[in-house]
């Protein structure tokens, strides 16, 4: 099982283990990770499940879509080249230690 | 459509002609239970029957009505996130479409299945972004905080009219950019909509026969130049000059957000200030930490589901946890009963503002997920935090009346006295 280190606004972290496909959003909820509230349960509404990509891991999970992109826009803490909602990456073995880091406030 | 008697026995009142109950041999037997979810006994109070629906198995068949159902949370979640299995082009009421005409022009969101509905969906999904929202938050708030201001000049009033119906008509038409006559006629046109995804009782007949101006309303509502520039009408106009979408269509999502996006509200504030009049110790929890409000109001909708009900119809045979579905049959899913199920709720039947209430099925799940989320929680979280702030106890004061929907669950009347802060 792959796993995710979170590490929360006051730089606490957490490393959790997740499922083969599972969305890092998804994972957060499972595992009671307070960073990410992930209103709209993945389907790309509500944009409160935005994390920063950790900079070695930015290359890896994959590009940000055209719908994700304009979510993006309306995040309630700022918005940098690193964002993404955690819905939409998707864990794979490949993603193996990923770190995401949380912002300060989601809603 | 023509509606039949609801006083007749059941099993005489057969709406649409099913085939015979498949009972396939390595299958689950599915229970037959002799409830009407339409009755206004149900309405009254549901919960000891959506007990009754769950514990009977994992999917029932509701004679009176001809229908399977699902009442626990993890066969309804699987419903709402399996859509290629259970469509909504059939409708999301009672009303098979491949059998009846609709009784009005099918919605090009709510009852579409992809790809159709991907591309409507994507519309309103950035006519209701969270770009937009933030632009909207202020002045909803201010206009929260000025409704309560008023209400605590006057004490004593009733928190369904004056408050939970007055709020949300007081921002919500304008966001949109409707025009200043004819509002009154939002909210039976929602009323409407929202009984005629039930059966052909007294409730949808009565609704349907004084439908006529309402509808009248709407449709001119939703022309082009009835909708002022800025606002969720004018937008979705806008979508036409791109292409995302023809201009015939663009009236017709109009109306979704019509259709969807008052009632629910009202119903959903009403449901908050209800919970928090009955559980003054949730109230002083909220009063005690602001940044409780947005969670409150969505442990209301889980706690109430405003929106009870909504059918899918199958599109081949299937097996839902091991029970036999054929095709083309009606799923009823109880969304109000898998809010509540203990199978996925601890103390299911307490209202906790602190709740992890993510998951709760109350905006539906999946592809059809409310796509006007987002206003909703807008609303109720700035009404609650300005409630918190400003007034120290809701105090109930008369008689509670409920109100009688197929859909929606809310109340007639509430009265109540705020002290102040
Ligand atoms: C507390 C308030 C609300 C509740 C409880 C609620 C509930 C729901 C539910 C359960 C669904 C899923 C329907 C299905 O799966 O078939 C839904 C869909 C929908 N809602 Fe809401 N809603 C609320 C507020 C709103 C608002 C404010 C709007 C508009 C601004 C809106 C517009 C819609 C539309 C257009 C759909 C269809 C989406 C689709 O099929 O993709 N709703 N709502
Ligand atoms: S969970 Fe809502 S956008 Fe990711």
């Amino acid at each position: 099982m792959p796993s995710i280190t979170f590490i929360h606004h006051d730089s606490r972290a957490e490393t959790v283990s997740a499922n083969d496909g599972d969305s890092a959003m998804y994972t957060a909820l499972l595992h009671g990770i307070d960073g990410i509230t992930g209103e709209c349960g993945g389907g790309a509404v509500c944009a409160t499940c935005h994390v920063y990509v950790d900079d070695n891991w930015l290359g890896k999970v994959g590009a940000v879509g055209a719908d994700e992109d304009e979510l993006l826009e309306g995040v309630v803490s700022e918005r940098l080249p690193n964002s993404r909602l955690s819905c939409q990456i998707k864990i794979t073995e490949a993603l193996d230690g990923l770190v995401l880091r949380l912002p300060e406030r989601q809603v | 459509m023509v509606a039949t008697v609801t006083t007749a026995p059941p099993h005489t009142t057969q709406v649409l002609s099913f085939g015979a109950v498949p009972n396939d041999a390595s299958s689950q037997p599915v229970v037959h239970l002799d409830v009407d979810p339409f009755a206004m006994d149900f309405f009254a109070d549901p919960h000891p029957t959506h007990e009754v629906l769950r514990d009977a198995g994992p999917v029932v068949y509701l004679d009176k009505w001809n229908v399977y159902a699902v009442a626990r949370y993890a066969e309804v979640h699987a419903v709402l996130n399996d859509p290629a299995t259970f469509c909504s082009s059939r409708g999301v009421g009672l009303s098979d479409f491949a059998k009846e005409k609709p009784w009005r022009p099918q919605s090009l969101i709510l009852e579409a299945d992809p790809p159709a509905h991907t591309r409507t969906r994507t519309v309103l999904n950035k006519v209701l972004s969270p770009a937009v929202m933030k632009q909207l938050r202020d002045g909803f708030a201010a206009a929260a905080d000025a409704k309560v201001d008023e209400l605590l000049e006057r004490g004593s009033f009733d928190a369904v009219a004056d408050l939970a119906e007055a709020y949300p008509l007081s921002v919500f038409p304008d966001a949109m950019g409707l025009q200043k006559e004819g509002r009154e006629n939002l909210l039976p046109y929602a009323g409407l909509v929202f009984n005629a995804f039930g059966p052909p009782n007294k409730l949808r007949q009565d609704a349907i026969e004084r439908s006529a101006p309402h509808q009248a309303y709407v449709q001119s509502q939703c022309q082009r130049e009835n909708l002022a520039p800025g606002g969720f009408g004018a937008c979705i106009h806008a979508r036409v000059d791109t292409g995302d979408i023809t201009a015939d269509e663009a009236p017709l999502l109009v109306r979704s957000l019509l259709s969807a996006g008052l009632d629910t509200t009202v119903n959903g504030i009403g449901a908050a200030v209800y919970c928090l009049a009955r559980y003054p110790e949730e109230f002083a929890r909220l009063r005690s930490d602001l940044s409780l409000a947005r969670n409150a109001f969505e442990e209301a909708v889980r706690y109430e589901s405003p929106v009870q009900t909504f059918f899918r119809t199958t599109t081949r045979d299937v097996e839902i946890s091991g029970c036999h579905v054929g095709e083309g049959e009606k799923v009823l899913m109880f969304l109000a009963a898998a809010n509540r199920d203990p199978r996925r709720w601890a103390d299911p039947e307490r209202y906790d503002i602190t709740r992890k209430t993510s998951g709760h099925v109350g905006f539906g799940s999946g592809i059809h997920m409310c796509v006007g989320q987002l206003v909703a929680r807008l609303e109720g979280e700035v009404m609650l935090s300005a409630l918190a702030r400003k007034v120290a106890s809701i105090e109930i004061t008369g008689e509670v009346k409920r109100r009688y929907n197929n859909t929606l669950r809310g109340l007639e009347s509430l009265p109540v006295t705020f002290t102040p802060a």
